[in-house]
């Protein structure tokens, strides 16, 4: 108990690790997982192809495994050599991600009215205007509770790269477990207390999200 | 090429001769139904065609294939001479020339209605801000909801909805206007709010091609009707020809069912 509490710089310091993970990941993911979607429902044969193969792929693919060929696999073929590690977890963590993202935004493009795309298109808007400027916004709107859910998951996926040697919130955790066997449930509780935190907030700006847009039309 | 609103729609005055949209032995299947069969159908510029029949006939397809919202599987679309392009930023630029208006209105729902008006005018043709936003408040004006402009599609009824959307085709300046059942989503006492606008359209030269079941506004505003049933043009006439003396048994059987009430 006193050493969770009286080394709580270390506790802060491992969520801002966490936080910073989950942030970048998330960009990442989301810019990712859009343009995954876009390929998927757009005009080009080949790109749609692409895109659903690395859907099909990833999604099958444990995070651990992903983890191993960005840490460990990746280095003997000439790749992230010199990455820093909080990049590597960065990289490994969104495209694990971005199809999950994918398939969330594709579902919203579908809930948009097919009628919204024809209109857009008898304007004369392109493939990529029809997306941002008319689909994609609406979509968006449909997606925020699914697009929630798997940024909830990915935020606690983050935790996977604790075994390669990235001091987040669950490798801290599992140092001040080591080093208090009989402190256990104490330091469980904080760490847990950490990440119902940071899940929350991303639940509160969904929630915020989906009023805002209510509220727009 | 300047438009201004002191002038007529149309690009140049009616022309006769020199055909604005031509359809040459167009034909469709949707799987083994023939939907379009020996399509030929040539609008003049300025010219207002009302294609009327029955439901199945084929005539919002037609109506769809003029901007390739339906590609055909064989014959030939040209618009202002220049045949339809492919999929791709040829097809884009030709679609910005054709207006169009659907049924159920189709008005971006994250949009306010005078970003509806200006957004393809700022996307599409690249015009400034400002410039596209005078000119859509302009047409919003002209079609009587001016003073909608900020809010959104889901606030308006269904007749200043439609009204939008004409003004949202408009914004484009379009050399032809399609209308695609205008007013079948509607309800009776917002048809003539709709009908007015297209009427005065017409007045003002823009080359329309209407499909609709309004034989009030087929006879006050076309120039000619064209009848469709399984696919087919059965007869091309001007309205006061076909409604007191159709040729075909199809159309005299149409007409029957949809004047007797």
């Amino acid at each position: 108990m006193e050493d969770v509490f009286s080394n709580f710089d270390l506790v802060l310091k491992a969520f801002w690790l966490t936080v910073q993970l989950a942030f970048l990941s998330g960009v990442a993911a989301m810019l990712l997982g859009t343009l995954l979607a876009a390929m998927r429902v757009g005009p080009v044969a080949v790109l749609r192809g692409v895109a659903s193969t690395y859907v099909t792929l990833v999604r099958n693919t444990p995070l651990l495994v992903m983890c191993v060929f960005v840490f460990v696999a990746s280095p003997n073929l000439g790749l992230f050599v010199d990455t820093p590690f909080l990049l590597k977890g960065t990289i490994a963590i969104s495209l694990y991600t971005a199809p999950f993202v994918a398939e969330a935004i594709r579902s919203g493009i579908n809930a948009v009215p097919v009628g919204q795309a024809e209109a857009a298109r008898a304007i004369g808007m392109t493939f990529a205007q029809n997306m941002r400027h008319v689909v994609l916004p609406q979509a968006f709107r449909a997606t925020v509770p699914p697009l929630a859910s798997t940024l909830i998951a990915m935020t606690k996926n983050t935790s996977v790269v604790a075994v390669f040697g990235l001091t987040e919130a669950t490798a801290r955790m599992r140092d001040f477990v080591n080093d208090n066997a009989d402190d256990t449930i104490a330091i469980f509780l904080v760490f847990a207390l950490g990440y119902i935190i940071l899940v929350e907030l991303i639940s509160l700006a969904a929630l915020g999200l989906e009023r805002h847009w209510k509220a727009a039309r | 090429m300047t438009v201004t609103d002191d002038v007529p729609v149309g690009n140049s005055a009616p022309r006769s001769g020199e055909p604005l949209v031509e359809l040459v032995d167009v034909q469709k299947w949707y799987g083994g139904l023939h939907v379009l069969q020996d399509i030929n159908l040539s609008v003049g510029r300025g010219e207002v065609v009302v294609v009327i029949g029955p439901s199945g006939s084929g005539k919002s397809t037609l109506c769809r294939t003029i901007n390739r919202l339906e590609p055909i599987d064989s014959g030939q679309i040209l618009v202002d001479g220049a045949a339809l392009p492919q999929e791709g930023k040829a097809l884009a630029r030709h679609r910005a020339d054709v207006g169009m208006v659907f049924q159920s209105f189709n008005l971006f729902a994250h949009k306010t209605i005078l970003q509806n008006v200006a957004l393809g005018p700022i996307k599409v043709r690249k015009q400034a801000k400002d410039a596209a936003e005078a000119h859509a408040r302009e047409l919003l004006d002209r079609v009587g909801v001016a003073h909608q402009a900020d809010k959104y599609p889901a606030q308006l009824s269904g007749g200043q909805q439609q009204r939008v959307a004409i003004a949202r085709a408009l914004a484009m300046e379009p050399k032809v206007m399609l209308f695609d059942e205008p007013t079948s989503a509607l309800d009776p006492e917002m048809i003539k709010e709709v009908l007015d606008v297209m009427v005065d359209l017409a007045e003002r030269g823009m080359t329309m091609i209407v499909v609709t079941h309004e034989m009030g506004f087929a006879r006050t505003a076309a120039n000619r009707v064209v009848f469709m049933a399984d696919g087919r043009i059965l007869e091309t006439a001007d309205p006061e020809t076909f409604f007191t003396h159709p040729e075909s048994d199809r159309a005299r059987d149409f007409l029957g069912k949809i004047l007797k009430h």
